[in-house]
């Protein structure tokens, strides 16, 4: 019986030829990640284990980005406990405020994660990785001290759901609205415990940026990861950053699935994922008349250069609507020196745009644009749970970068083409 | 193991910024996160919460994020076991992980109400819902499950296989 790229994976980092769902194994980790609010966590954990070293200073990340520059006390104690334990254990991979950047787009920009990687992460937008054709999960705290002590995890191997998208997507559709269509479809938990794997003529067409975005939101579903063949378009990606081997693996043709599911795309509009689950979604031209308070662009999930590039499209020479706030987040500092660079700082400002530094920041409610209560944002994000981004009397509503622009401009949720003059926006 | 303990009833896809909004999370404290428990579910929830109580939930509980704070502030607010008809995979291992007792029963969450008095034996996969004079058998937790929670959670476990390795 052959295997799917997520067994193969699995089976490599456990010495064994073949794996099947269900059997528990023990891998050996190429990356273990952890962050400000769950780092501290794990280190306590391994100081209380005993433990004097880390099992290999070059394969643990630790990057404060939820709460940084930090917001409070509190949380400055938490990215000091990183410092502190990053500069004891003389770790390779540790990035300070000015160098560093949200965890899931720092690390792939960076070529610390790579193809065939098994990656595990005590956060669970982890999953963003499979997008090189990495195995990569999100976990706790707790397992991110026994692999710094060990070098290994515990895992369950998944079944695999298989999803197939064909045909020509439409214009402003990208790997964002893909994912919410998807999570719509199978709903919060339709992947429950299962490894999502992206393919057909449309994903091997996509670039990185909405592969990205497509397995960064495996969890949406309840998946354990996502993952995307590795090809043509991410040796591109890869070639120039990586600075170790890495190996392309790949389903073979009689690999077994749980599931396939078919779509067709040339049928799905720009999603918007209404209150309070990322399930809840409707194409744009269904929304109705919906005003807005804010509009967050940014995130593990849409902060890359090309989203900012979409934004600028669609804000240049145009400005946030009145009594409508746009606070733009570049993901890292390169995709904020490369905006900067390319002019894209100038269209936001004009825009009335708030840039702020790569941070988490408002996707989870830390701080940069916390909302009160009764206030209504859209956002680029992943998550619309009850008081995700503030109040728990405040709503979020998820859309791609080119939705949350154009929204910004109307004051309420729409698309471009309501926009004055859509056809003078280039194509992208 | 053995529980007793009242029951608190929630639904389906209960989300980890449910549990413990994210605004909390600048510290890990146990204490301070047991505070503000399922707060913007129920803000009555911590101060009627009782040492041993229960918690019954729908499908998925404990979806979204992976921070280990929710199983943290719920074990902290006195809860002694989870049961629902399915959990969220990071919250499913961070409790195994901190050796949180679980369960995935729907039967058991089907007719078990706010308030009904239950007994759980986590060992035999049993809950006795005393109110409602039902037994439930559950699905039987795997091996390596079982014995990460007789290692007291995975730190425990990690610990006892460096030992025997030595």
């Amino acid at each position: 019986m052959g295997m799917t790229i997520t067994e193969k994976i699995l089976a490599e980092h456990a010495s064994e030829r073949e794996v099947e769902p269900g059997q528990i194994i023990n891998v050996r980790v190429d990356i273990a990640l952890g962050n400000d609010i769950t780092a501290p966590i794990a280190i306590n954990e391994f100081k209380k284990a005993g433990a004097l070293k880390v099992f290999d200073r070059e394969k643990i990340v630790l990057i404060s980005d939820h709460f940084v520059p930090n917001k409070d006390i509190k949380s400055a104690n938490q990215s000091k406990l990183l410092r502190d334990f990053a500069k004891e254990q003389d770790l390779i991979y540790y990035y300070e405020v000015g160098e560093m950047g949200i965890e899931h787009v720092l690390l792939p920009e960076k070529g610390i994660v790579l193809p065939g990687d098994l990656v595990i992460g005590a956060d669970s937008h982890t999953c963003t990785y499979g997008a090189l054709g990495a195995f990569s999960t999100g976990v706790g705290s707790t397992d991110l001290a026994a692999a710094m002590i060990s070098g290994e995890a515990w895992l369950r191997v998944p079944e695999t759901i298989k999803f197939v998208y064909t045909g020509k997507l439409n214009r402003w559709v990208s790997g964002k609205d893909l994912i919410l269509y998807t999570i719509g479809d199978i709903g919060v938990d339709g992947a429950l415990y299962k490894a999502m794997e992206f393919t057909g003529d449309v994903i091997e067409n996509l670039p990185m940026a909405s592969r990205f975005t497509m397995a960064n939101m495996a969890i949406e579903a309840g998946g354990k990861n996502g993952i995307i063949v590795p090809d043509k378009i991410t040796e591109e990606y890869v070639a120039n950053k990586a600075k170790r081997e890495y190996k392309f693996y790949s389903s073979d043709k009689d690999a077994s699935y749980c599931d396939v599911r078919e779509y067709n795309v040339s049928g799905i509009e720009p999603q918007v994922a209404f209150p309070h689950l990322p399930e809840n979604v409707k194409g744009v031209s269904e929304v109705g008349n919906i005003p807005i308070d804010q509009v967050v662009i940014g995130s593990c999930t849409n902060g890359r250069l090309e989203d900012m590039r979409t934004a600028a499209r669609i804000l240049k020479g145009r400005k946030a609507a009145p009594y409508t706030r746009l606070i733009i987040i570049p993901a890292t500092q390169w995709v904020y020196r490369q905006s900067m660079k390319e002019g894209l700082f100038d269209i936001f400002l004009d825009a009335n745009a708030a840039i702020s530094t790569p941070t988490c920041g408002p996707c989870l409610g830390g701080h940069m644009g916390v909302l009160a209560r009764g206030e209504r944002a859209v956002a680029t994000t992943n998550r619309n749970f009850v008081g995700r981004m503030g109040d728990p009397e405040s709503e979020v509503y998820l859309t791609n970068p080119a939705i949350a622009a154009a929204s910004a401009v109307l004051g309420r949720i729409g698309s471009p083409e309501e926009l004055q003059n859509p056809g003078e926006i280039d194509e992208i | 193991m053995k529980f007793k303990g009242k029951v608190w009833k929630f639904g389906s896809d209960v989300d980890t910024d449910a549990i413990i909004p994210a605004r909390y999370l600048n510290t890990s404290d146990p204490e301070e996160l047991a505070k503000h428990c399922m707060e913007d579910v129920d803000s009555s929830f911590t101060d009627r919460v009782k040492y041993g109580d229960i918690i019954f939930a729908g499908k998925n509980f404990g979806c979204g994020s992976s921070r280990e704070h929710a199983p943290i502030a719920i074990k902290a607010a006195g809860i002694s076991c989870v049961v629902a008809r399915s959990f969220a995979r990071i919250f499913y291992r961070n409790s195994f992980n901190m050796a949180l007792p679980i369960m995935e029963c729907p039967n058991a969450v089907d007719v078990t109400e706010a308030g009904d008095e239950v007994e759980i034996d986590l060992d035999r996969g049993e809950i006795i819902n005393h109110t409602r004079h039902k037994t439930f058998n559950c699905q039987s937790i795997p091996p390596f499950m079982q014995e990460l929670v007789q290692s007291g959670g995975l730190m425990g476990y990690v610990r006892k296989k460096i030992i025997s390795s030595h």
